[in-house]
């Protein structure tokens, strides 16, 4: 349980538990895992030029994927004050020294929090989690009864209010029965509430999560409803698989599914390239 | 003014049994030798109170010298979880903790109501959450001027404030930058106060982004070498990724724990 417990805890190495059969891709045959499908998708959503506050783990590997493919412009920005940080090597901790090394600047904590989040100046907020329900709402907190639960996870963090504040939120997380929850043991962090006008009405200034990543497709809120809906499958996933990990009724969008075009081998090249501080 | 003095004789002086202590710094500049010193004078009863937990209080918790922790995020970053805590609060081992939990938002502006000389601070945070259903120092206020409903955080006033920087001069006059978290609120919230560093120089020549923290708002200097390790201290070490992985075999046992820490508390 313990490397799902929240954003700052999910463990970056190259995952290798899903190995994908192989798919061909322009001339060669790639082969890759579903994490990379994963992070490759989460990459490819980050728009170049966006200010993006970035939590540990998946998240942070896909953040780092983007700036090195079609979004060298990414403002990447870690909890501990690391503004504008460019590192070399990915990060174990949200502090670690080469955050700091790389940034533009750095400022406190207090300030990370007061000046640059809670005022709308960031534009993604990137997070994870151990638990998540079918509005999107996050559990990093424990699993089970609050005083007494059956696992204790590590807690908010920056989580809430970069859920609340942020432009709009952007989650990854491996698809599993046990994550995707009807409804959450303990609401973390605020995505669409119970419904339409939730956001609006509790105060909270942003959009809320547009998008869910995991490794075997995409989920969006429907326009009307605001309850997460399948709008994409990655290569060689079914709607079945889908549904199988997914706790609550899972609806398709409207729309078309969009099948995920697999990793190109620069995006698994460059993916694979990137290592932890220390590893 | 800040008096220099060996870390033996600060940690006796200033942290009592039953104290509210924080043990400051963001990831970077963990006051780690602090933080064994308290396990060695075996205090007790301690309000522990750290944005992120981390190893230092997952030891702390583990030989017994908390009875409450109050905190934003208790994992082993990038590693999984704070076995230790976990302990203490599914089982009471060693003894009972009894959590206050905030998010980052909350503890960060919690501090500076403390360092403001005020008695709360106001943020836009936990709205639609279930924390406040669990903290009670966790409200809401409304605006004076708009009406609007916005959360409101009880101030931290620890008894002791404890944090490590790079170097002090010999006035006592200390100076840390990189990663500054929360250390400058924490030392300005605080009852009394404890600066670790690592090294006692002439003078302390500017460094971008440093944070000053006077002589006349510390209560005691004391010179720790490496006293951040395994975190790290901007110019001087590096973070030790690997002992942080390595706490989480040792600690996820109660007799791996137990040796490391009579090792730990040995004469």
């Amino acid at each position: 349980m313990s490397e799902l417990a929240s954003e700052s805890s999910v463990r970056t190495e190259a995952a290798t538990e899903q190995a994908v059969a192989p798919v061909a891709g322009g001339e060669a045959v790639l082969e890759y895992t579903a994490d990379e499908m994963m992070s490759v998708a989460a990459a490819r959503a980050l728009r170049d030029g966006a200010v993006c506050f970035v939590g540990i783990g998946l998240p942070s590997t896909a953040a780092n994927l983007a700036r090195r493919l079609h979004a060298p412009n990414l403002v990447l920005i870690y909890e501990s004050g690391t503004l504008d940080t460019r590192p070399e090597e990915l990060p174990l901790s949200i502090g670690d020294g080469i955050l700091a090394d790389s940034a533009l600047t750095v400022v406190s904590v207090p300030e990370v929090f007061n000046y640059w989040l809670q005022p709308g100046r960031i534009d993604v907020g990137f997070l994870s989690g151990a638990q998540l329900d079918s509005y999107g709402n996050i559990n990093t907190t424990v699993i089970g009864d609050y005083d007494e639960p059956s696992v204790r996870l590590p807690g908010s963090g920056g989580a809430p209010e970069i859920a609340a504040s942020c432009g709009e939120v952007m989650i990854v997380m491996r698809h599993r029965l046990r994550a995707f929850v009807e409804g959450v043991d303990f609401i973390t962090s605020v995505g669409h509430g119970s419904g339409p006008d939730d956001r609006r009405r509790l105060g909270l200034t942003g959009a809320g999560p547009l998008r869910v990543i995991t490794d075997l497709g995409v989920l969006e809120p429907d326009p009307r409803t605001r309850e997460l809906t399948l709008t994409g499958l990655h290569p060689g996933v079914t709607v079945e698989q889908v549904r199988a990990e997914t706790g609550w009724p899972l609806t398709l969008s409207s729309e078309p599914l969009v099948s995920t075009p697999p990793p190109t081998s620069r995006e698994l090249e460059v993916l694979r390239s990137l290592h932890t501080v220390g590893q | 003014m800040a008096e220099i003095k060996t870390l033996t004789d600060a940690v006796a002086e200033l942290v009592h049994d039953g104290d509210s202590v924080a043990l400051e710094g963001f990831t970077h500049l963990i006051p780690f030798a602090a933080g064994h010193e308290i396990i060695r004078q075996r205090k007790k009863n301690l309000t522990l109170i750290r944005m992120t937990p981390d190893l230092i209080y997952d030891r702390m918790i583990g030989a017994g010298c908390a009875s409450k922790l109050v905190f934003s995020w208790g994992g082993n970053p990038g590693v999984g979880s704070l076995h230790r805590m976990r302990d203490a609060l599914s089982h009471s081992w060693p003894v009972p903790l009894e959590i206050e939990e905030h998010s980052h938002a909350g503890m960060a502006n919690r501090y500076v109501a403390g360092a403001s000389g005020l008695p709360f601070g106001v943020l836009r945070g936990y709205a639609g959450t279930d924390l406040p259903a669990h903290t009670t120092t966790i409200s809401t206020v409304t605006c004076p001027f708009t009406g609007e409903q916005l959360a409101a955080v009880a101030a931290l006033n620890p008894d002791v404030s404890i944090v490590h920087a790079q170097r002090a001069d010999r006035a006592g006059n200390v100076q840390l930058w990189g990663i500054t978290g929360v250390q400058k609120e924490a030392v300005l919230a605080a009852k009394r106060s404890l600066v670790t560093v690592e090294e006692i120089v002439d003078s302390l020549d500017p460094v971008p982004g440093a944070v000053l923290l006077p002589s006349w708002v510390v209560d005691a200097v004391a010179v720790a070498p490496g006293g951040a390790k395994p975190s790290y201290a901007h110019g001087y070490y590096e973070r030790d990724n690997a002992a942080y992985r390595a706490w989480d075999a040792v600690s996820r046992d109660r007799e791996t724990f137990s040796a490391w820490l009579e090792e730990l508390v040995a004469p």
